[in-house]
């Protein structure tokens, strides 16, 4: 990751509480939480992670996500399958659209 | 964060020094040879190194078996079955009513003259421990080699055929899992499912238990981690999980480590590192004084970060 994305910046998360360290912590603490086992397990949130990480595309979360799921004894096969997974979901969004576009066309075509 | 030593972190938990327990173990490095070069190895061992066992240690290896309350001994190495006197060692400790564990990357059964192996193991009732850094053939030929996962499959399809790793079989065969890169290893109890599973549906495959261990910052992974520039977060994240409740299982204040050459360490990778046991009667085997070396201190650097993080890893 080079250039606009720097690795270290990563480490520099906590710095968003500066201006504002109640919301920030507010937001620490909701995290934390939502990772915790519970219904779900830790690989099944981890995993969860992984794709949306790949679904918003951010660089900082598919580097921690992707480590999570190898620590958590998930494969380049796992990790894989859940970016088809997530690519799948977000092609299928755009495709289900298609739906609008021609419902568009419909009211404006004899 | 990285220069913190791990004697200061010791000393924030811990009254005195690191001392050890007892003495179950006797862990003997037989040599640094090997049919692999594994990128893990902590030992670089390979094809080419020289360093291995004489018969002279060997028969003092015996003799302290014979002549203390060690009850087991543990072969490691390289592959100590590449040692000529391998089958010897194990014999003799079996004969004198030890218990052998053998740490072997299965691989070695289909080298020319090692086809023995399988029997031999069995035969002796020796203990299992063998590698295996994944259930999945990528993995595991990424890490050790092309076409290694298929020899370890026949290797451990052979071993069953023989009766181990059966649930109730005395016939015991542990893996080990190790970190295919610069990160943690995976809690035990789940990865084990996930293997005993996988291996068993894929290959028809079974084994008693699994071992997740955490790669060690010596050798060649260390190696791996300055050239890669991992080197700083993985001491990092070693020293961010440090566990006190790891200290008093740690196998270092449990066993002794015999070097190919005699020395005497207090764990495989102080001998790496040419870490030698504090004693005032001698570091050899030769020497090996059982009240003294029980009176011990450890002898500790930043590397026991990586047995000490998280839920421990010997």
């Amino acid at each position: 990751m080079t250039g606009y994305y720097k690795d270290e910046d990563l480490d520099r998360f906590g710095e968003m509480g500066k201006y504002n360290q109640e919301l920030f912590g507010k937001f620490m603490s909701w995290y934390t939480a939502a990772l915790e086992p519970g219904v779900l397990n830790k690989r099944e949130k981890v995993l969860i992670g992984l794709s949306v990480a790949h679904a918003i595309q951010c660089p900082y979360c598919i580097d921690a996500y992707t480590k999570s799921c190898l620590e958590e004894g998930m494969s380049l096969e796992h990790i894989t399958e859940a970016v088809h997974v997530a690519s799948a979901v977000r092609g299928g969004a755009s495709l289900i659209h298609g739906i609008q576009s021609h419902n568009a066309a419909d009211k404006i075509s004899l | 964060m990285i220069n913190k030593k791990f004697k200061d972190t010791l000393s924030e938990v811990c009254s005195g020094p690191l001392v050890s327990v007892d003495i179950k173990i006797l862990q003997v490095n037989v040599g640094y040879l090997c049919n692999m070069a594994c990128k893990h190895c902590h030992a670089n061992a390979g094809a080419e190194r020289q360093e291995i066992m004489e018969r002279e240690n060997i028969e003092a290896v015996l003799r302290v078996l014979e002549e203390t309350d060690i009850n087991i001994l543990d072969i490691t190495g390289g592959a100590p079955e590449m040692n000529p006197y391998f089958t010897h060692l194990v014999r003799e400790a079996r004969r004198i009513g030890k218990h052998v564990m053998v740490r072997t990357n299965l691989t070695i059964f289909f080298e020319e003259g090692k086809e023995y192996l399988p029997e031999f193991y069995g035969n002796n009732s020796v203990e299992i421990i063998a590698s295996l850094p994944f259930y999945m053939e990528s993995e595991v030929d990424r890490v050790r080699g092309k076409g290694s996962f298929h020899k370890c499959a026949e290797a451990l399809r052979k071993l069953n055929s023989l009766g181990y790793g059966a649930e109730e079989s005395d016939k015991k065969l542990h893996l080990v899992y190790n970190p295919s890169g610069a990160f943690m290893s995976p809690p035990q109890e789940t990865l084990e499912a996930d293997y005993k599973r996988e291996l068993f549906g894929r290959l028809g495959v079974s084994f008693n238990s699994l071992f997740t261990f955490l790669n060690m910052p010596v050798g060649r992974f260390r190696d791996y981690l300055i050239r890669s520039g991992n080197f700083e977060k993985y001491m990092g994240k070693l020293i961010c999980a440090f566990n006190p409740e790891t200290l008093e299982g740690l196998m270092c204040r449990h066993l002794i480590n015999v070097g190919w050459d005699g020395r005497l360490y207090d764990c495989d990778f102080n001998q790496m590192l040419g870490l030698g046991v504090h004693s005032s009667r001698g570091q050899r085997i030769a020497d090996f004084d059982y009240q003294e070396l029980i009176k011990r201190t450890i002898n500790v650097e930043e590397h026991c970060y990586g047995c000490t993080a998280g839920r421990g890893s010997t």
